[in-house]
C-alpha cells in the first residue's frame, strides 16, 4: 500500500486479521447469526455497516472537538441512526427483495455493538481521516467473517450460493443430490451460525497463537 | 513377543515423534500400560475408566441382539410375510433366523461406521494432543446406532459421529470434560439436519422409505400425536416388538441391563428413580387434567395412562443409558434426585405439547446436562453455608 503510510495501513489491516471485531472482539454477533443463512444478505450487510461505520466515523471524528462529553452517547446515536434510515430508505427503493430479507437487521445496524464501540473508541479520539480508515477497516473485519460464515451455511444448508444452485437440483436430484446427498437444515437455524463462528474462531487461533488466552 | 510388548518397544522406538501418541494410544487401549504407578499410591480399584466403559457395552450387547431381531421382524411384519408375535416373549415369530439376518445386515454397517469414524476422530485428537486415545467412544458408539432410525444414510451418521464427538465433546478437552452427552449430541445434530430421515412415519422400519405402496410404520408415539389408533398391545410395548429407533424399543431388556448397571454400581439408581418418578408425575398430572381438555389435539397423548408412558418411545433407554452419564449428570447426591425428576418431568411435558417432537425424551436430557453445573453449585453452596453457620453456633 504505497498510498498509506504504514501506520494508517495498520488501521485497516489489524481489524481485518489480529484484532477482528466479530472473532478477536466478540462485537456484533447478533447480526452475524441472524443475517448469515444467505451470502447475499451477508454481503449486503457487509456494505451497509462498511457505508454507515466509515461515514459515521468521519462525522463522529469531525465533531469530536465540540460534542459535549455528557452527552456524547445521544449524539453518537443520532447520528448512527440517521446514517442507518439512509441505508435501509436506499435498500428499499433499490432492492425492494434483500430488504425484506434483512427485516429489521438493517434498523438493527444501530445497535450494532461495533458502530458504537469504535465511535467511542476511536471517532472521538483521532482526526477524519484516520477514523474514516478505521471504520473502513472495521466494517470489512466484520463483513469478511460474515461471508465466511454465510457462505457455509448457505452452501451446505441449501446447496446454493447467491441463490444460484450450484450442487445440483434437490428436488429434480440432479448433481450430487443424485448420490444421495442432501442439505443440512441445521444449517440453516441459528445455532448452526454460532458453531460455525465458533470453528472460525478456533481456525484463526490456531493459526495465530498470540490470540490465545492465557488461562488463569 | 506379544502385541502388547511389540506395541510398547514401537511406543519407546518412536518415543518423542509425532506417532508416539498413535501408538501409545493403541497400546492404552487394548491392555493395561506398562508404566504403573509402582510405590505410594494410596487408592487402588478396579473400577477404571475401561472397566466402567466395558460394562455399559456389555449391558447393550443383549439390546442390540434383540434390535437384530426386532429390524427384521418390523420388515417382514409391514410386508405381511410373517405373523404378529402373540406367544409371549419367546414367540418363534419373533426369534427366527430370517428376521435375524436382515436386521444383522442393516445393523451392523450403522455400528461400524459409528466406531470406525468415532475412533478415527479419538485417534486423531489423541496424536494431536499426545495423550493417550481416551475410552469415552466405547460407549458412545455403541449407544449410537442403538438410537438412531434402522436407514439413515450411513454418510449422514458419519457426518453427525465427527460432529458430536469434535464440536459436543472434544473442543470442551475430551473425555470427562463435555457438557452434553457425546451420542445424544449426535442425534439432535441429526435430528435438525436431516428431519425428513429422523421423523415420520416411513423411518422407523427397514425398508419401507424406498417403497411407494402406501405401507406405513409409525412409532406409538407418532400414532398418538396424530390422533391415531395404537396398533400395539401393552404386551408388545414391554416386550418391544414395536417400531422405533433401533435399540430403544424393548423395555424389558433395558430394565434388565438397569439392573446389571445399579446392581454393578456404573448407574445411579438414584437417578433413573427419580427419573421415572418424574415421568409419573408428569403423566398423572396430564391424565387428571385430560377430561376437560377432550377434542384438542393434545388429548390423545393426555389420556394416555401414566404408566405407559414409561415403555414407549426412548423414555426407558434414555432414562437408563442416557440420563445417568457420569460425567453430563448431576454429581452430588441430593442434584441426582433434582435432575433425574426434571429430566422425567421434562419428558413427558415435551411429548405431550410439542407435535413436532413427538420423542421428548431426548431434548429433556439434553436440556438438564446443560443445568446439572448450576445444581451441583446450588447444593454445594448451601451445603458450606449451612456449615459455616454450624461452625458460628460452635464459637459463639
Amino acid at each position: 500500500m504505497g498510498l498509506l503510510s504504514k501506520k494508517d495501513a495498520a488501521l485497516i489491516k489489524d481489524p481485518l486479521f489480529d484484532n477482528n471485531p466479530i472473532t478477536v472482539q466478540v462485537l456484533g454477533i447478533c447480526s452475524a447469526l441472524a443475517i448469515t443463512a444467505k451470502l447475499e444478505a451477508a454481503i449486503v450487510m457487509a456494505i451497509s455497516v462498511l457505508f454507515v461505520l466509515s461515514l459515521g466515523n468521519v462525522i463522529i471524528s469531525l465533531m469530536r472537538n465540540i460534542i459535549p462529553s455528557k452527552i456524547r452517547i445521544i449524539v453518537q446515536l443520532v447520528v448512527a441512526a440517521a446514517l442507518v434510515i439512509v441505508v435501509d430508505l436506499v435498500l428499499k427503493a433499490y432492492a425492494y427483495n434483500l430488504s425484506k430479507t434483512l427485516s429489521v437487521f438493517v434498523g438493527l445496524i444501530i445497535t450494532n455493538c461495533i458502530i458504537m464501540g469504535r465511535f467511542e473508541a476511536f471517532a472521538l479520539a483521532n482526526s477524519p481521516w484516520k477514523s474514516f480508515l478505521d471504520g473502513i477497516g472495521n466494517s470489512l473485519g466484520y463483513g469478511v467473517i460474515l461471508i465466511i460464515v454465510a457462505f457455509f451455511r448457505e452452501l451446505l444448508g441449501t446447496g446454493a450460493l447467491m441463490g444460484h444452485q450450484i450442487l445440483g437440483d434437490p428436488v429434480k436430484k440432479t448433481g450430487l443430490y443424485a448420490l444421495g446427498y442432501e442439505n443440512n437444515g441445521f444449517m440453516l437455524l441459528a445455532p448452526m451460525a454460532l458453531i460455525v463462528l465458533g470453528i472460525v474462531i478456533w481456525v484463526q487461533r490456531s493459526k495465530n497463537p498470540k490470540l490465545i488466552e492465557e488461562n488463569k | 513377543m506379544s502385541l502388547k510388548d511389540k506395541l510398547h518397544q514401537l511406543k519407546l522406538k518412536y518415543q518423542g515423534t509425532k506417532m508416539e501418541p498413535l501408538f501409545n494410544a493403541f497400546h492404552t487401549f487394548l491392555y493395561t500400560p506398562n508404566e504403573v504407578t509402582k510405590t505410594g499410591s494410596h487408592i487402588r480399584v478396579v473400577d477404571d475408566l475401561k472397566r466402567t466403559m466395558n460394562m455399559v457395552v456389555l449391558a447393550l450387547v443383549p439390546i442390540l441382539i434383540f434390535s437384530m431381531f426386532n429390524t427384521g421382524y418390523q420388515h417382514y411384519l409391514a410386508l405381511g410375510q410373517v405373523d404378529y408375535a402373540t406367544d409371549g416373549f419367546f414367540s418363534p415369530n419373533f426369534w427366527n433366523l430370517n428376521n435375524f439376518i436382515v436386521g444383522f445386515k442393516t445393523i451392523m454397517p450403522l455400528v461400524l461406521v459409528s466406531y470406525i469414524v468415532g475412533l478415527g476422530v479419538e485417534f486423531y485428537f489423541a496424536m494431536k494432543k499426545g495423550h493417550e486415545v481416551e475410552e469415552g467412544y466405547l460407549v458412545t458408539g455403541m449407544l449410537v446406532p442403538l438410537i438412531v432410525p434402522v436407514d439413515i444414510p450411513l454418510w449422514m451418521l458419519a457426518i453427525a459421529v465427527i460432529f458430536g464427538v469434535v464440536i459436543g465433546k472434544e473442543v470442551f478437552g475430551g473425555t470427562g470434560m463435555n457438557i452434553l452427552n457425546p451420542a445424544l449430541t449426535i442425534r439432535a445434530f441429526l435430528f435438525f439436519s436431516y428431519p425428513t430421515w429422523m421423523s415420520g412415519d416411513k423411518v422407523w422400519i427397514h425398508g419401507l422409505a424406498e417403497r411407494t405402496d402406501g405401507i406405513s410404520g409409525e412409532t406409538i408415539l407418532g400414532s398418538l400425536a396424530q390422533g391415531k389408533d395404537v396398533a400395539y398391545g401393552v404386551k408388545e410395548m414391554f416386550y418391544g416388538f414395536i417400531p422405533g429407533s433401533v435399540g430403544e424399543t424393548s423395555t424389558l431388556l433395558i430394565l434388565l441391563a438397569g439392573l446389571f448397571l445399579i446392581f454393578t454400581k456404573i448407574g445411579s439408581w438414584r437417578i433413573m428413580l427419580s427419573t421415572v418418578l418424574g415421568a409419573l408425575v408428569m403423566g398423572l398430572l396430564f391424565n387428571w387434567i385430560a377430561p376437560s381438555m377432550e377434542g384438542t389435539k393434545f388429548y390423545d397423548l393426555m389420556s394416555t395412562p401414566f404408566w405407559q408412558h414409561l415403555l414407549i418411545g426412548g423414555f426407558a433407554f434414555g432414562t437408563v443409558f442416557m440420563a445417568t452419564d457420569p460425567v453430563t449428570a448431576t454429581q452430588t447426591t441430593k442434584g441426582k434426585w433434582i435432575y433425574g425428576f426434571l429430566i422425567g418431568l421434562m419428558s413427558i411435558l415435551i411429548r405431550v405439547f410439542n407435535p413436532a417432537y413427538p420423542e421428548g425424551v431426548m431434548l429433556a436430557i439434553l436440556l438438564m446436562n446443560v443445568f446439572a453445573p448450576t445444581i451441583d453449585h446450588i447444593i454445594v453452596g448451601k451445603n458450606i453455608k449451612k456449615r459455616l453457620n454450624r461452625l458460628k453456633v460452635k464459637t459463639t
